[in-house]
């Protein structure tokens, strides 16, 4: 409506903002945008899967290897740990400084069962001789789940970090940012892990 | 003895005093030279005191546009090394036939081929782009900086550290002789068991990291940092090219990053992703990295039309033609530019179907394509031309560009396809849209802009006599190679039998030459332009009666850009202002939020580049320390909250009013 007016208007209208426009915070949609990128890579990685996921030049296939009670586990410590994010969200919303803490350092916790089942599974399958460099279908697992893990294990250094600065300065505006993006990655990593449980392990088991 | 090598292999990894390449004569000279260059430019800095102003004014810099400037410098850097190499490439293939070897044996040639591409495309359409976007779009859009200010120093001292990377290549080991895209199985360890690949690798990783945080970082600003008013269907046409190009980067970046991921997991583990034996898979690595890589091209050209679309109204003196089918051209060659990967390698044999599809997504291209050249030429249609030296080159762009786009069409018939695959005729088309479409893009966007970034326009006789010898050397240089494509010439060799081929040779390297003149003329044009710097100057800020909002604040713009935010109403905000009376206001100036300068950006790039060397070498021990002291800085940048400050109101009265006074002088 103000535009139109201004259109309308034969006198001279106001070419200069008389308050500075608050400018909303990007970091979300920046956040979020790098994410999204971050997708990619793993849309590059289930992709490659999917053409060399079969190609097992001899060696041992899914069925022989998976342990799906395991790797069961090892989803619910990555499901939980996001339910426990959620909590620690909700205790900043009501700024509660020490139960953000306290949940994130469960969340934390967690997300370290998670990476260190996932070694104990590389390590077992490397030690029966089914490592990467065995065939096609070991090289594209082992890099998709691998990166994964990597993600986590990135995400629980980031969250530390955090953890000492919300300890630090409190929960201001900049720290609850923080908070939401590191959230945002959290729960992106438990996404992209449901694709790897559905289409690596249950659609590599199933054959 | 034995534990002395060992003990050797630990520290330098597969360094030693033969990776120098001392027997190489050219390389010898161009150390000297290089060392020499090098030694004039850090002494006289020295000489001079101008470290901490360096240090402080620019490496530390956050403002987008001395960011976008640096960027520029960079481009232009790296232009004369690529083109160095294309030179000598022309040369070796005008003398090399018959009994004559030339002067570049194979390893040589196979190396400076695969350079000049690398170095042409990442680390100079590249940067000249990004800089361009840097440096125009927050103007354009009438804000003060990017969304993510510090990213920016960041993503700049990455692509940086990425070209310093590359370019150590030259005088420490050797680079790849595989071709830009590095194709396994040639680029294997089997294959390739040197330092190049490597160098190839962590250099493009390490620039690509910044040039996905520089996309990210312009969408956010885009998005979010539009001046009051200035809905999407309202902003300029060279920031909605640089909106479609940074979403291809967002989009296609993380592709190359994994497929280079994989390729170095291949080399340095022993993985089988692109073997050919034991379950790899040679065509995945064809078709990802061509999957980042056909976006990639029009990352490059959609910003260089954005440019003609500036220049061209600004010049003809109108309001653009078509506007709205302008920006859906632009948003559908985005889109479409992630449907057409495989016509790079119909030859894959991939199937009728799959190749039709393919070849008729890419004939669709040329139809938002031909759109656009026809909403330039309509707004030409009865305009005021003034033949300055942007317009000149958007001129020749849209002959040049027409040849090579139906050159394109030409090829994107499969059966066409297998007679010029691979061969000369295709490094003529693409070279006929690169040259055509971006160089003269980027001089066109660089004679458009100079009076904004320094206050003084470019000398337009050495700007015309660049442009003219660019143009003519350019179908000088590449319509032979059309010929010699037809008559089923290979790209990529270093000597010939046939001496029927010996004259196209020929006038392709005078064509060399006569770009050698062009380029030679543009490093004229700045030197003369800033020595008669006074003459040319401009304190209007508005030197071409131009139409968008970076025009209505001064040249060189303030650090904050605008003292107030503008108000838009219409397309070409500036031009409607100018048309309905704007006044530009004298007082009432209020302090200014503005981002700190910060080091940490230039520290992780110079760390990036110790790691990357560590990895190339096999130092590992250093590669650890370096990659430690990255995540280490990063943390510990993160404990800074500390990252904003006002620019007192006194100090923006008194920019002002210089500039009052500077306006009132000149009336």
């Amino acid at each position: 409506m103000a535009t139109q007016s201004a259109v309308n208007n034969t006198e001279t209208p106001v070419f200069l903002a008389k308050e500075e426009p608050h400018a909303p915070s990007s970091t979300m949609l920046g956040f979020w945008i790098y994410l999204m990128s971050d997708c990619l890579i793993f849309a590059v990685l289930f992709a490659t899967h999917g053409v060399l996921g079969r190609n097992y030049a001899g060696g041992p296939g899914p069925q022989d290897l998976f342990d799906l009670p395991l790797v069961a586990v090892n989803t619910s410590m990555l499901l939980f740990s996001s339910i426990t994010y959620g909590f620690a969200m909700l205790a900043m919303d009501k700024n509660n400084l020490r139960g953000t803490l306290g949940w994130l350092a469960v969340t934390g916790l967690f997300g370290v069962a998670f990476v260190g089942l996932e070694l104990y599974e590389f390590a077992h399958l490397i030690a029966e001789g089914a490592g990467p460099q065995r065939s096609g279908f070991l090289t594209s697992f082992f890099t998709l789940v691998g990166t994964h893990g990597l993600h986590v294990t990135c995400g629980i250094i980031w969250l530390i970090t955090l953890m000492v600065q919300v300890g630090k300065y409190g929960l201001g505006e900049a720290n609850k940012r923080r908070l939401m993006c590191l959230s945002l990655f959290w729960h992106f990593l438990d996404v992209i892990w449901i694709g790897v449980f559905s289409f690596v392990y249950l659609m590599g088991v199933l054959g | 003895m034995s534990s002395n090598t060992d003990l050797l292999k630990l520290i330098f990894g597969r360094l030693s005093l033969d990776s120098i390449p001392y027997h190489e004569p050219i390389l010898i000279v161009t150390f000297i030279g290089v060392a020499f260059g090098g030694l004039v430019v850090l002494g006289g800095i020295t000489y001079f005191g101008k470290w901490g102003y360096l240090w402080r004014e620019w490496v530390t810099s956050v403002d987008h546009k001395k960011i976008g400037i640096m960027y520029m410098i960079l481009g232009v850097i790296m232009l004369l090394r690529g083109f160095a190499d294309a030179l000598m490439m022309r040369a070796q293939q005008a003398m090399a036939f018959g009994g004559n070897e030339g002067f570049l044996p194979p390893h040589h040639y196979d190396q400076i081929f695969t350079a000049h591409g690398v170095i042409m495309i990442f680390f100079v359409a590249m940067p000249f782009v990004t800089g361009l976007m840097n440096f125009v779009v927050p103007l354009q859009i009438g804000a003060r900086d990017v969304s993510f200010p510090f990213l920016n120093n960041f993503s700049f001292w990455m692509t940086t550290a990425g070209a310093v990377v590359i370019m150590i290549s030259l005088f420490i080991g050797e680079f790849a002789r595989t071709g830009w895209l590095a194709y396994p199985p040639v680029s294997d360890i089997i294959h390739s068991p040197g330092v190049g690949v490597d160098y190839y690798i962590w250099g493009l990783q390490i620039a690509g990291l910044g040039t996905l945080l520089s996309g990210v970082n312009l969408i956010a600003t885009i998005v979010k940092m539009r001046a009051p008013g200035m809905s999407m269907m309202k902003m300029p046409v060279f920031s909605w090219t640089a909106l479609c190009t940074n979403i291809l980067i967002v989009a296609s970046f993380p592709v190359l990053t994994a497929v280079l991921a994989l390729l170095t997991l291949d080399r340095y583990v022993g993985t089988h992703f692109f073997t050919n034996d034991m379950g790899g898979n040679v065509m995945m690595y064809v078709n990802l990295i061509w999957i980042w890589g056909h976006p990639e091209v029009y990352i490059l050209i959609l910003p260089c039309f954005g440019i003609f679309s500036e220049v061209v109204s600004t010049f003809c003196r109108k309001r653009l033609f078509g506007y709205s089918s302008m920006v859906y051209a632009t948003v559908v060659i985005t889109i479409l530019s992630y449907l057409v990967w495989l016509h790079h390698f119909f030859t894959m044999g991939s199937g009728a179907s799959v190749n039709a599809f393919f070849g008729i997504t890419t004939m669709i291209i040329s139809i938002p394509t031909g759109a656009k050249m026809f909403n330039w030429l309509f707004t030409m249609y009865k305009g005021r031309i003034r033949f300055d030296v942007p317009m000149l080159w958007t001129v020749g762009f849209m002959l040049t560009f027409v040849i090579g786009g139906m050159t394109g069409v030409l090829l994107a018939v499969p059966p066409a396809d297998f007679v010029l695959h691979n061969s000369l005729f295709l490094i003529a088309h693409f070279h006929n849209v690169i040259i055509g479409g971006v160089v003269f893009g980027v001089f066109a966007g660089i004679n458009f802009w100079f009076p904004k970034a320094f206050g003084f326009k470019l000398d337009p006789f050495w700007g015309k006599m660049s442009f003219w010898f660019w143009f003519i050397g350019f179908y000088f240089a590449f319509m032979p190679l059309y010929v010699l494509g037809l008559m089923g010439v290979t790209r990529r060799l270093n000597h010939f039998d046939d001496p029927s081929l010996h004259i196209w040779f020929i006038i392709a390297a005078f064509g060399a030459v006569l770009i050698a003149v062009g380029i030679g003329s543009f490093l004229m044009q700045l030197f003369v332009s800033i020595k008669n710097r006074e003459k040319l100057r401009d304190v209007t800020g508005d030197p071409w009666d131009a139409r968008t909002l970076e025009w209505s604040t001064s040249s060189p713009p303030p650090e904050y850009n605008f003292a107030f935010t503008p108000v838009v109403y219409d397309h070409d905000a500036w031009w409607d202002m100018k048309q309905r009376g704007f006044t530009r206001p004298t007082e009432g100036f209020k302090p200014i939020h503005m981002p700190k300068s910060t080091g940490a950006g230039a520290i992780l790039a110079g760390l990036a580049i110790v790691f990357g060397f560590a990895m190339i070498w096999y130092i590992w021990w250093l590669a650890i320390v370096a990659f430690v002291a990255m995540v280490a800085v990063a943390i510990g940048h993160s404990f800074n909250y500390d990252r904003d400050f006002h620019i007192p109101k006194e100090q923006v009265v008194k920019t002002e009013d210089a500039r009052t006074r500077l306006l009132a002088k000149k009336a």
